[in-house]
This record gives structure tokens, sequence and C-alpha cells, in this order.
């Protein structure tokens, strides 16, 4: 069986003054009907490595790989109509930042409602309750009001929600979800972490979950491959997390805080010209 | 420490703050009252869309008061807030996406507050700034979408931080952060605190970044507050509502199904 996601030293280059910097740096990895979790430090290529898979990178960014495929289809230099087909259908993803994705503008409910008529014809009212449907999957309370408010409207939490939201309307193969539970308290997190759960188990979607939480990240993803610098620098089971063997991931592991008291100031981490190379 | 019967720094007193009218009416917070001392460290916890945003905007004079009072230095805000209430305190948003203008270079963006508010020395209280959020000099001229989340996250702390306040209201301050740069900037802001013997009032819904963070707090839940705690209680997980030991389960991480929040 071959892979939904194959991707072969992807890299993501943006001009500067001092010529093209790399800010990711041949990233391997394949990706099955599968739970893969993404870590790394702030800046280490996580979000413009979820973007070129998607064709999304800011134009004035390069990408290049080796091979980068989804169901077999080759991505690279994927025409307009091709993306169109794939992007919103078969694959989509969560910005990190719900505000920024969602249209200001326009009321959640018109934008979930757009989704589901690119999708294909179904009557208004049949897509108002659609919409309203997928409102409570992320456990929206009030989706009613939720539906006619606009995104400045809504707490933080809910925003992030509604943009899970939208993207599950096109029921993905794949979904990259980019910090998608940053913004949620606890409990919510863990009612959006079982939908996305649900989605890999049932319909045996592939998930790539980028985030910087490595707790939450060792709990719910399959494998992990944490960042640095824009290189993959370990891939590792995500439970055999705690016995990370990269300095970095060691380290990022003792600089969270713990709610029955630490340490104080907290370690941080000594950064190693060495883990460039 | 308990500080509920002297007079805080920041006083709040039965706020209510009631967005929309008629049918789209939404009771954002109902009667919630807190004190915070100076040089206290208060933390706001609870559920997503339960007001904990909004409570630090009404502080900050962005969200309509329409019950309560809120005292600062022992004199009652009035709307629109003062200039001068701005240079003592300041708010870093939740949102770093939207409250940096998108056509402003980062040296703007911290120049700005300092030109507004007739400082000197502007040159070096951006560089100065900059590192103190753990941004090197490179990042000054370029703008917030060539910057990744957690950078723009750096960028509104250092933005709150140029003007000196003494108050800051800190909204989601590192929820946007990797764990390392989560412990540097909450060193940071620790050190800042007992140095410059800083006020926050942070809003997180990461229990152990409240429980470093802050010596009491307050829980909310639908406008309206649950409980308020002390740094130690929480700590040994001494909640007594049914909510917070909830959000004290739920913080033990993701359980494959079948095992109850
Ligand atoms: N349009 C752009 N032009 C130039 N550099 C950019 C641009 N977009 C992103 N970058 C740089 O690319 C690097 C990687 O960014 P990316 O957004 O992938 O980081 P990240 O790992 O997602 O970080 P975070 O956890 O903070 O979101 C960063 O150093 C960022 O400053
Ligand atoms: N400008 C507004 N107009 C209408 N309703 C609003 C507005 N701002 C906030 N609300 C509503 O007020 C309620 C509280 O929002 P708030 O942003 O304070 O929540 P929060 O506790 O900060 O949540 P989160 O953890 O998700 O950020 C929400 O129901 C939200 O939809
Ligand atoms: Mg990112
Ligand atoms: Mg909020």
């Amino acid at each position: 069986m071959t892979n939904m996601l194959e991707v072969k030293n992807l890299s993501v280059a943006f001009p500067s003054r001092d010529g093209p910097v790399r800010v990711v740096r041949d990233v391997s990895f394949s990706l099955g009907r599968e739970r893969l979790g993404i870590v790394g430090e702030s800046g280490s290529g996580k979000s413009q490595t979820g973007r070129a898979i998607l064709g999304l990178t800011p134009s004035n960014g390069t990408v290049t790989a080796d091979h980068l495929a989804f169901d077999g289809i080759d991505l690279r230099g994927a025409s307009s109509s091709t993306w169109r087909q794939l992007r919103g259908r078969r694959m989509s993803m969560v910005m990190q930042d719900p505000k920024f994705s969602l249209n200001p503008v326009m009321t959640i409910g018109r934008q979930i409602v757009e989704a589901y008529r690119r999708l294909g014809r179904k009557s208004k009212s049949e897509m108002r309750e659609k919409a309203l449907e997928v409102l409570s999957s992320v456990q929206i309370r009030d989706p009613e009001r939720v539906f006619d408010a606009y995104p400045h409207e809504l707490s933080g939490g809910m925003g992030q929600r509604a943009m899970i939201a939208m993207m599950l309307v096109g029921e993905p193969d794949l979904l990259i979800a980019d910090e998608p539970t940053s913004a949620l308290d606890v409990t919510v997190q863990l009612d959006v972490l079982r939908i996305l759960d649900d989605l890999v188990r049932d319909r045996g979607m592939g998930l790539i979950f980028i985030s910087h939480d490595l707790r939450l990240v060792s709990s719910f993803c399959d494998r992990v491959l944490v960042m640095y610098a824009g290189r993959v620098v370990e891939e590792i089971a995500a439970r055999d997390l705690h016995n990370a063997q990269h300095p970095y991931t060691c380290g990022l592991l003792h600089c969270l805080p713990k709610i029955d008291g630490g340490v104080r100031p907290l370690p941080t981490l000594e950064r190693d010209p060495a883990w460039l190379a | 420490m308990t500080a509920s019967n002297t007079k805080g720094l920041i006083s709040v007193r039965d706020l209510g703050v009631t967005f929309g009218h008629g049918t789209n009416e939404v009771k954002a917070v109902r009667g919630v009252s807190f004190d915070v001392a100076q040089g206290e460290s208060f933390g706001i916890v609870g559920e997503s869309g339960s007001g904990k945003s909004t409570v630090l905007r009404a502080i900050c004079g962005l969200a309509p008061t329409s019950a309560g009072t809120i005292t600062f230095q022992g004199e009652a805000l009035k709307a629109p807030r003062q200039p001068a209430f701005y240079r003592d305190v300041q708010m870093v948003f939740q949102d770093p996406y939207a409250s940096l203008h998108p056509r402003h270079t980062i040296d703007k963006v911290l120049s700005e507050p300092l030109a507004i508010h007739g400082l000197d020395d502007p040159e070096g209280r951006v560089e100065r700034a900059l590192e103190d959020v753990g941004l090197g000099q490179g990042f000054r001229f370029r703008f917030p979408h060539q910057l990744s989340g957690g950078q723009r996250q750096r960028v509104a702390i250092a933005r709150a931080l140029i003007l000196e306040p003494q108050v800051l209201l800190l909204d989601e301050p590192t929820s946007a952060l990797d764990a390392s740069i989560q412990a540097e900037v909450l060193n940071l802001l620790d050190a800042l605190r007992h140095k410059r013997g800083l006020t926050y009032v942070l809003v997180s819904h990461d229990l152990a970044v409240v429980a470093h963070m802050c010596e009491r707090l307050v829980v909310m839940q639908h406008g309206r507050e649950v409980e308020e705690l002390t740094r130690s209680a929480l700590q040994h997980h001494e909640a007594t509502q049914e909510y917070t030991r909830n959000l004290l389960v739920a913080s033990e991480g993701f359980k494959a199904k079948g095992t109850s929040t």
C-alpha cells in the first residue's frame, strides 16, 4: 500500500538582503491514515512545511522537493485545476490564526454555507442545517448565534472552532491542523481532539497536527517529527517522547511549567550551534 | 496571600458587560469581582467564551461596562480612558495577528507609542525591547507577515513593555509559543515583575502557566466566576467546584476513547 502523502527533501526559501534563506530544509516523511505531530520551536518552519504541502506558500517563497505526492498525484507544479479538485475537498488546512483566515466582513454562517455550496448543490435550508450541525460538532453551545456572528464577535477559542468546522465541511482525506487548539481551554481542547481522533479512526483521515505543545502531542499523536531551524532533527513514536534523544527535544520537555509547582526560573534551552549542522 | 479586604491597585466590582441588543444580546460578563494588589500577579482561567478577554478589555476601556465599577489606584475609571492611563496600563492581546498593523514594520510598531508619549532615546528603547523578548535586531525592519506566529507574539509583548507600564494585562501571552520560548517569556515576565514591581492580570487556558505565574486566580464559566483560588490551593488540587476539578483532570492530557473527562 502506498502512503497517502510522500514528502522527500522538501525545502522552502525566502529572499532576504543576504540572499535566499531556507526556512524549511530537506524535510522528508510519509503519512498514512494516522496522526502525525510536528513540534518545534517558534520559527522552526512548521507552518511553512504545512503550507508548502497544500501549495499555499506565500508568493515570495520558493518551494523545491525531490518528491511531493498526495495519493500518487505529483503536487510539484500542480495546475490550478488540480488544486481546485484537491484543496478544500481532499486536503484541507486549519490555519494557525483563525481571525486571519476567516473573512472579517462575512458572518460565520455564510462562510460555512459558502464552503458547502462549493462542494455541490444543496438547498439553502439544507446547507444552513448542515452548517449548524458542524458548528455543534465542534462543541459550540449556541450555534444559532455563532452562525449569525462576525468573526470579531467571537472569543479566541470560538473563532478557532469555527475555523475547524469549516475545514471539516469537505470531509478531507488529509487534514493539516496548524496549532488548532492553542486558544482553547483544556476541556474544549480535548473535545476537539476527540473529533479529530474520530475522523482518523472512523473515516481513515490522515492528520498532520502542528503544535508546540509537547504534552498534548505525546498524548494524542502516533508519531512526532521534531523540527529545529527548518530541519527534522528527530522522528519518534509519540509514546517514546520521554526517551527522546535529541538535546533540543529533551530540552523542550524540561521547560514546561507544572501545576504542582516547579522550579523558578523555568529551565531554558541552551541552543548548540552544532544542531544546525 | 489574600488581599481581599485591602483595597487593591485594581478593583473590579460586580462587573457586567453586555454586547448587542434584543435577540442578539450576549451577556459576556455577569457579575465578576476581584482585587489585584500592587505587585501582585492575578490569574483568570476558564472556559472558552466565558468572558476572560472581555474582563481585560473592560479594564482597558475597550469593552462597554454595563454594570459595576472598575477602580484603578483608588479612583473609579471613566470611559473613555485618559491617554495617561495607557502609560500605566498596557494590554497584550490574545490575537497577535489582528493587533499588529500589517503594513507597519516592527520598528514602526515599537517606536509609535514612544512618539505618542514623547519618550526619550527611542533607538535604544526599541533595541532593548527586542532583546528583552529574544528577537535580534534582524527583525527590526520586517513586516508582521514575515514573522512566524510566536515571533509576532513577542513583538506584541515588546510593544506593551516599551512604555514601562505599571500594570500589564496579558491575554494568553504564551499560547502561541513553543515550550522553550514560553519558558523564556514567562521568566522574562517574572523577572520584570520583580525588578520593576509590575502588576499582572494574566488570562490563560493553561493551568500550569497560571500556577507558575500567579499568586491567586479566578475561574470563570458562562460569564460568572466559579471560584477564587490561591496558587497553593491549585497546586494541591483543592478545588471546590466541579468545573475546576474537570479542568485539572483535562490538564493531564488526551486520553483515548472510553476515559471520562
Ligand atoms: N513571507 C515570509 N517572508 C520571509 N520570511 C518568512 C515569511 N514567512 C515566514 N517566514 C520565516 O520563516 C520561518 C519559519 O516560519 P513558520 O511560520 O513556518 O514557523 P513556525 O515553526 O510555524 O513557528 P510558530 O510556532 O511561531 O508558528 C520564520 O523564521 C519566519 O520568520
Ligand atoms: N464585540 C463583540 N460583540 C458581540 N459579542 C462579543 C463581542 N466580543 C465578545 N463577544 C462574546 O462575548 C463572549 C465572551 O467572549 P471572550 O472573548 O471574553 O471569551 P474568552 O473567555 O476570552 O474566550 P477564549 O478563551 O475563547 O478566548 C463570547 O460569547 C463572545 O462571542
Ligand atoms: Mg506556525
Ligand atoms: Mg479570550
